[in-house]
């Protein structure tokens, strides 16, 4: 990430992720999107940074936090909106939800709502792609909640043990769910989990597109070299409640604002103007293009259809059970 | 036609599809250099290599999670678990994850992974190491659960399993393998969704499966020589649950027990059970009979543990009953 142009491109899809989530707590409210929904905003800055910095031949899973990080990877918004209102249109074609985004052509495995439970499966990517010999690492997205799940020490373990070509990206943003890390985590330095298993690791600041960038493509560089996985713990904060229904009585207004005044969007305007000499008026530009983007996302959401009654029925197994014999 | 253990079928079963197909691979707790607890992989390593027949530290999640990440992204493995009571420590990754994702991603990824483990009682190992909880696992919709009693259902099911794609929890029997029988020569397979008619007979039902099929047909022998003739069915598949033989054996002999290792209570027996009050209420004579392990957790002793186990007795008694005699 080097050119005025990257960054513009990087400004562009963090506004776009801000504003498809205030646009999916708005449709939240109204009463178009149900379960759960986790917003993410305050961390845009990581899973755009991140997707910069891989290739197409690289493999992404995360959590359920998974909206900015699906349209980080290249699923369009109105496919985002659309599963998020479980229509027929959406990536799942509504089967799966907000928490289940996933797109295997995009080498997206999902959306995984168990706590912890998808870095076993990023695991077994990696073994995929280490056993085809493919040139590909997978990219393991997580909070730093699930450092605290047995998952997490196993996924971690094995890959050490195997030399997997992971990157177990943490997005440590000081909170899971109500709960700090302080009060959950014996180390309060994710960095120093990785220790344990003698694992590669840095610790770059999540609120800064290139500082992610710049994270990730060394992770990235030194698991693709055959060296193993790495660990790169990521300093973030989302700025609204965990979920939706969050009355958010663990944290000051007073925390939230220090954070909000390092929002990692007016930052990396203001980088842009400074040190790329970008202007306002092409910002400006950019927010629009994005507004449109959004509204017309929104629009194909809202005038999508239903998936029929029958998919109900469908894919409840892949073929008959006796498969090709 | 060959004279085998179902040890020694299951790992023909394994070593003639790896040969066949360098897609599978195995994982789990010591089936490599040890060979396997259970001695099913035994050579496996050495022939093979490590790439295909791994170790993996006592990581049961890990292990489930792998396979299905590898499943999703084109291997075929087949994780091993020591015995179905560490398929607790993986619960969440068989039910949440390889039941569910096939179905909640729309049908866009397939997970062809087989989970090996043996089940059941009766060995003295105390409370934990000696459940039955196989109508747990059959309980969840996406998964196949398959519990084959004979070496040539073993042999034919593990076949098929390793040719199609969705997951199979497939149950073993730590105390069947050393359990002799005729398997037929040549390239073998056993449909994953079809009971079978083991003993022909017009007076009374026996349905059972896995380790209880022996005991029923030495309880059906027993009967013959009292002059009571029973049917024994074998289920083999608890999910899908083939009822046709049951049912059409039912209006034959308007008679029916239910024989399983596991508890009575949501068990195997209340299913079939069940279906039958259900789909052939009028051909029955009497109400349907459960011969169920006793609602205790398996006690350490060696009697008292006999007792809480279903047995030939036990079955010919309830056969008795279900006739008025
Ligand atoms: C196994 C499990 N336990 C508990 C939950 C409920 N839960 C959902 S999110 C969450 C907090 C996770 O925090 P973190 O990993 O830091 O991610 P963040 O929400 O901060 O992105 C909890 C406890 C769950 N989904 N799964
Ligand atoms: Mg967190």
């Amino acid at each position: 990430m080097k050119s005025k142009q990257e960054f513009l491109g990087g400004y562009r899809r963090m506004v776009a992720i801000r504003r498809l989530e205030e646009k999916s707590a708005e449709l939240y409210q109204q009463g178009k999107i149900g379960g759960f929904l986790h917003l993410y905003i305050g961390q845009e800055a990581v899973a755009v940074g991140m997707a910069a910095a891989i290739t197409k031949r690289d493999h992404v899973i995360t959590a359920y936090r998974d909206h900015g990080v699906a349209y980080s990877v290249g699923m369009p918004a109105k496919i985002i909106l659309a599963e998020m209102l479980g229509k027929a249109t959406g990536c799942s074609g509504g089967k799966g939800g907000s928490m289940h985004l996933v797109d295997p052509k995009l080498n997206f495995w999902g959306g995984h709502a168990i706590v912890g439970s998808h870095l076993p499966l990023a695991a077994g990517i990696a073994t995929s792609l280490q056993y085809q010999k493919l040139d590909g690492v997978v990219v393991c997205m997580f909070g730093d909640g699930a450092t605290n799940i047995g998952y997490f020490h196993e996924a971690l373990n094995l890959s050490k043990v195997w030399k997997l070509p992971v990157v177990w990206l943490c997005e440590n943003n000081s909170y899971g769910m109500g709960t700090a890390v302080d009060r959950a985590s014996a180390v309060h330095s994710m960095c120093q989990k990785a220790e344990g298993y003698g694992m590669a690791n840095a610790c770059v600041d999540g609120m800064d597109l290139e500082a992610v960038y710049n994270g990730v493509s060394n992770a990235a560089a030194q698991a693709r070299s055959g060296a193993g996985p790495f660990f790169l713990e990521v300093q973030t904060y989302r700025f609204r409640g965990h979920s939706m229904g969050d009355p958010e009585r663990y944290r000051t207004a007073e925390e939230i604002k220090h954070w909000q005044d390092g929002d990692p969007i007016t930052a990396l305007r203001k980088a842009i103007v400074a040190k790329h000499k970008g202007t306002e008026a092409e910002l400006d530009a950019l927010d629009r293009e994005v507004d449109d983007e959004v509204a017309a996302a929104v629009q194909f959401a809202e005038e999508s259809p239903e998936p029929a009654d029958a998919a109900l029925w469908q894919h409840v197994y892949s073929e008959s059970p006796n498969g090709r014999a | 036609m060959a004279t085998l253990t179902v040890r020694e079928a299951l790992s023909q079963a394994l070593w003639e599809e790896m040969e066949a197909n360098s897609k599978i691979i195995l994982l789990g707790e010591e089936i490599g250099v040890w060979g396997g607890t259970y001695a099913v992989t035994r050579g496996f390593h050495e022939h093979f290599g490590a790439e295909r027949v791994r170790d993996t530290p006592i990581s049961e999640s890990a292990i489930v999670g792998a396979a299905i990440g590898a499943a999703m992204t084109g291997l075929r493995p087949v994780a091993e678990l020591m015995t179905i009571n560490f398929a607790f420590s993986a619960f969440d990754m068989i039910v949440n994850q390889a039941a569910k994702l096939h179905y909640m991603f729309n049908g866009q990824v397939n997970l062809p992974l087989i989970i090996r483990t043996p089940s059941g009682g009766g060995r003295q190992l105390g409370a934990t190491h000696s459940q039955t909880p196989d109508a747990i696992f059959a309980h969840f919709p996406g998964l196949r659960v398959v519990a084959p009693a004979t070496p040539r259902d073993s042999k034919g099911m593990l076949k098929q399993a390793l040719r199609q794609n969705d997951p199979v929890l497939f149950i073993e029997n730590a105390t069947l393998y050393q359990q002799r029988g005729d398997v037929p020569d040549g390239d073998l397979t056993v449909p994953l969704d079809k009971s079978v008619m083991a003993r022909e007979g017009k007076d009374v039902t026996l349905v059972t499966y896995s380790k209880m099929y022996y005991a029923t047909m030495k309880a059906a022998e027993q009967l013959a020589v009292a002059g009571i003739q029973a049917e024994v069915i074998d289920l083999r598949c608890l999910r899908p649950l083939d009822m046709a033989p049951v049912v059409e054996s039912v209006k034959k002999t308007n008679r029916a027990v239910v024989v399983e290792e596991g508890w009575m209570s949501y068990g195997v027996g209340a299913e079939v059970s069940a279906r039958l009050h259900s789909e052939c209420f009028d051909y029955l004579d009497a109400p349907v009979k459960r011969v169920a392990q006793s609602e205790v957790p398996l006690p350490y002793n060696q009697r008292l543990e006999q007792m809480a186990l279903p047995d030939q007795e036990k079955i010919v008694r309830a056969a008795k009953e279900v006739l008025y005699v």
